[in-house]
């Protein structure tokens, strides 16, 4: 595909970095010739300096040919602009990063009355993403596919959790748990198990489940606790008022604690059901005071990365509650790793994902039968969404005697609105949404799953 | 310094070097020559055991190239490449001395067209074939080939195609450097494959048309006759300047006509000046020498053939311009400095920069007058950003230092100026001929072994544009941290 890029922040050149290992065409254009210089010498694509919103540079970029235009400059409405005049000049999809939290509740109305295929608040999504964890606290991250209706847990093996030592196909056969161990992270590694795999200490394990099995599961093996009832954000940014609003929807009582009066006061009058906190965030007593010890879920929020880190790792040692980092710069995350925070959150790269994610499902539209494409783990696991539209050697015949090629597991299917966990029993039809999680294979039609 | 990827990227070369041996193999056996087409062929099966040896490792992580490796491997590649080019010349007899057949080899890769041959026809079809075809690789770049042919993952193999295209500055036509490099090749097939055609309609057999044509599309400048393009009919000499007048076109150009961009095209204002010289100097030339010929169209064809081959570097010759009057010798002195456009295969200074020095010395001399005046120096409509000025500063800079550094040397050998000053020059702008004693029916075998080694370097340095050449002087270059 040929895709425009306008403007070349952090995001522009994470989504050029993804997007450029996919063998897209990609044009950047930026103001800024420095920016754009910093992108065409590492990465593979084509500068041009200049005003994303004018038609002269878009048709330089051109965008006749383009098939899609990704508006991510700092402005929000230098995105709607470029996004629309893109529109008319050519004939491409558009997508447009729009944060301000003003036009939150007319996102629908824009992208519908502008033309834009998708409008991206990363803030929205971040915080979409904390409320999920909160609610699920045993998890360290939850993936969505199928329109939401499944969701791919990954939890952390710990020392005194009953899996440690565990032999896999003993879930089924003495836990009696309903669950599907999807994908094991060991260090680097991202491994498909098979009945005879034991975990570790230290092993990020992903199931399959629905919500009840899946707490029967966790209460089983015996980590994590239910759901969340109180939760304590340090920093009162936009993430934080989205996460509030989230979380008080759920009843989930919500204290947030910020240094700045004026940030405090906006704050009040916006959720007035949340306790707002004027104070620094760092400081050891406010936050045993304002009850960290006892609290559920925390999140640290905070511009700095280094403040969140350091909040993070003093929250998990003086209560049991379930922490989320926000981290912004994406780098040394390597190292991140190490620390054993829980969960962390890159409201950076949620942007970048659901681009690339959108940019990789036209893709394989185009050419293949995959309705969706999901990266999992740094990319080093793939979560595939087919549907099958006709019989063939895979449907009607039970999964247990299919020949399954190695690294590739069907995780779940969706008949008739419908989430199943599928078992050796089960078998594919024709209507079925099917997922697919591989690792090191490439897939283009749900047929190729077998051997041969 | 990244040594593993280093000799990775020489091992393909090398392997690739391989391949394009087995080319005048081929025309050795065609031509009934096998004792030397078993020589072409052993040593292409060398180059090919030693390319696989060193890049055996295969690494493939070309995301570990950085600037600096990329410019290495470019100066490093191209001297091993006419390293091992060389040795056919030597095993076959044609050429003694190694050191001639590395002049030789080397003039012949970075598309110079010097030679140290005083009987270029003695030699068998085999040689001359390679000697040709060492321009055609040398007029594009080896490595834009192998970027072109070979799936290298990463925006960094832009660093070697910077290092290795000509230009203030490198930039893409397509967004993909692989596409670009395709692109170019393309094109540069394309305008060889038409040449071919012309030359044979105009008369000329086809082994000559394949010769000359990799001559002139690369810009280089080997004769396969001792009187160069002189002795063929005056429709074939045209046709040749011609040929070398369009190779010395930015390749944009092609491109954008190609893509039907033709306002783009037509407003590429290096290109516009390159046309504007050509004419201004083939006439002026023209004026000048018009007692020394017959007819008006005779002398027109020689001024424009002189001319077309001076300014595009590519240094054929249909008469001896050595005794041409003081005026046009001059002129022809200048075009070999100025050289031809950006993004062509040919060599020299580059019209480009000879414009940008131009505006900024404008820029400068208004400054004087209105000393608080802003003013953005201007490029096709395009802001030219301050990087691209210093660079073209220091590159200018670079090259005086070059050219009268290796004019001290060579003069070591007790000839006089005019012969030692145009040698160095057209080593370092890859023309061929100079002038009095290298002039056009001369040759380059008179030198000291030190003054050929010296314009050995200042050819490669030519052809990759300095930087390369000279980074890899730099001891810190060569340290690993």
């Amino acid at each position: 595909m040929n895709i425009i890029i306008v403007g070349c922040g952090k995001v522009g050149y994470t989504l050029v970095e993804q997007l450029g290992g996919e063998n897209h065409n990609i044009t950047v254009i930026d103001t800024n010739e420095e920016k754009v210089n910093s992108i065409t010498d590492d990465l593979d694509a084509m500068g041009i300096v200049g005003n994303g919103v004018s038609f002269q540079t878009l048709s330089e970029a051109g965008i006749d040919h383009a098939d899609l235009l990704i508006a991510v400059t700092g402005s929000d409405e230098q995105n709607l602009l470029c996004c629309v005049i893109a529109k008319k000049a050519g004939h491409c999809k558009t997508i447009a990063r729009v944060r301000n939290p003003i036009y939150n509740n007319e996102i629908a109305f824009l992208r519908e009355e502008l033309g834009l295929a998708m409008i991206i608040n990363p803030e929205l999504s971040s915080a979409a993403e904390i409320a999920r964890i909160f609610q699920f606290p045993s998890a360290v991250k939850i993936d969505t596919f199928s329109k939401g209706r499944i969701e791919l847990l990954h939890f952390r093996v710990t020392h005194d959790c009953l899996l440690n030592n565990y032999e896999l196909i003993h879930i089924r056969t003495t836990l009696k748990c309903d669950v599907l161990v999807c994908m094991v992270t060991r260090g680097d590694q991202v491994l498909i198990p098979r009945g005879d795999f034991v975990f570790r200490e230290g092993d990020v394990v992903a199931i399959v489940s629905t919500p009840p099995k899946a707490n029967d599961f966790f209460k089983k093996i015996g980590i994590g606790a239910g759901r969340a009832r109180t939760a304590m954000i340090v920093g009162g940014g936009t993430i934080a008022y989205y996460l509030a609003r989230r979380l008080l929807e759920v009843g989930i009582h919500t204290k947030i604690i910020d240094q700045d009066p004026a940030r405090c006061e906006h704050l009040s009058e916006l959720l007035p059901k949340a306790s707002i906190i004027c104070g620094d965030g760092t400081d050891e007593r406010l936050l045993i005071q304002e009850g960290l010890e006892n609290v559920d879920a925390f999140a640290a929020l905070t511009g700095l990365d280094e403040e969140n880190i350091l909040l993070s790792l003093y929250a998990k040692r003086t209560s049991r509650a379930k922490v989320v980092t926000k981290i912004n710069r994406i780098n040394f995350s390597g190292v991140l790793s190490d620390i054993k925070l829980d969960t962390i959150s890159y409201p950076r790269l949620v942007t970048a994902d659901m681009i690339i994610k959108y940019a990789r499902s036209m893709n394989e539209s185009l050419n293949s039968n995959v309705e969706n494409l999901y990266k999992l783990e740094d990319g080093h696991a793939e979560a595939l969404e087919f549907y099958i539209k006709e019989d063939s050697a895979v449907t009607n015949v039970p999964l247990n005697r299919l020949h399954i090629r190695k690294n590739i597991l069907v995780c779940s299917i969706v008949r008739g609105g419908q989430a199943i966990i599928p078992s050796g029993q089960d078998e594919l039809h024709v209507g079925d949404y099917v997922v697919v999680v591989l690792t090191h294979a490439r897939l283009n039609d749900i047929k190729d799953i077998i051997e041969g | 310094m990244n040594f593993a990827i280093l000799s990775f990227i020489i091992g393909f070369i090398l392997q690739f070097e391989a391949l394009f041996l087995l080319l005048p193999w081929i025309v050795g056996m065609i031509y009934g020559e096998y004792h030397v087409a078993l020589i072409y062929l052993a040593t292409a099966v060398v180059c090919f055991i030693l390319g696989k040896l060193l890049s055996f490792r295969h690494t493939g992580r070309f995301k570990e190239l950085y600037v600096r490796e990329g410019f290495t491997a470019v100066a490093l590649g191209w001297f091993v490449m006419s390293v091992f080019g060389a040795i056919p010349f030597v095993l076959t007899g044609e050429i003694p001395f190694y050191i001639d057949a590395l002049f030789e080899t080397i003039s012949g890769f970075t598309t110079t067209g010097s030679s140290i041959l005083s009987d270029v026809e003695a030699l068998s079809y085999a040689s001359l074939f390679w000697r040709s075809f060492t321009h055609w690789i040398g007029g594009m770049g080896v490595f834009v080939f192998i970027m072109a042919i070979l799936p290298m993952m990463g925006g960094s193999t832009m660093n070697l195609m910077r290092a290795e295209s000509p230009g203030p500055s490198v930039g893409k036509l397509v967004p993909r450097v692989r596409d670009t490099a395709k692109i170019l090749y393309g094109l540069y097939m394309a305008i060889t494959v038409l040449g071919v055609i012309m030359l044979c309609l105009c008369g000329m057999p086809l082994f000559d048309s394949l010769c000359t044509t990799f001559g002139s599309v690369g810009t280089g400048g080997f004769g396969i006759k001792n009187s160069s393009i002189g002795g063929y009919s005056p429709l074939i000499q045209n046709a040749v300047t011609v040929l070398m007048i369009l190779s010395g076109v930015n390749y944009t150009v092609y491109f954008c006509l190609l893509s039907k961009q033709f306002k783009e095209a037509f407003s590429i204002e290096e290109v516009r000046w390159y046309f504007l010289i050509i004419f201004a100097s083939a006439l002026t030339i023209a004026w000048n020498i018009r007692p020394l010929y017959a007819t008006l169209g005779e002398t027109l064809r020689y001024s424009f053939f002189q001319v077309g081959t001076i300014i595009t570097t590519t240094g054929f010759a249909t008469t001896d311009f050595n005794l041409w009057p003081q005026l046009s010798k001059t002129i022809l002195l200048l075009l070999m400095m100025i050289g031809a456009c950006a993004g062509s295969t040919g060599g020299g200074m580059k019209v480009s920069r000879v414009l940008i020095l131009f505006k900024a010395i404008r820029k400068e001399l208004s400054m004087m007058i209105h000393p608080r005046m802003v003013k953005k120096i201007k490029m096709d409509g395009h802001n030219l950003s301050h990087e691209t000025l210093r660079s073209t500063n220091v590159y200018m800079t670079a090259y005086f230092i070059v050219l009268f550094v290796s004019l001290l040397i060579v003069s070591l050998d007790e000839y006089d100026l005019t012969t030692n000053f145009t040698a160095v020059l057209a080593t370092l702008n890859n023309i061929g001929p100079g002038l009095e004693l290298v002039g056009p029916t001369q040759n380059f075998a008179l030198f000291s072994p030190l003054s050929k080694c010296v314009l050995m370097f200042d050819m490669l340095a030519g052809r990759l544009e300095l930087f390369p050449m000279l980074v890899i002087l730099l001891p810190s270059c060569w340290k690993k941290y």
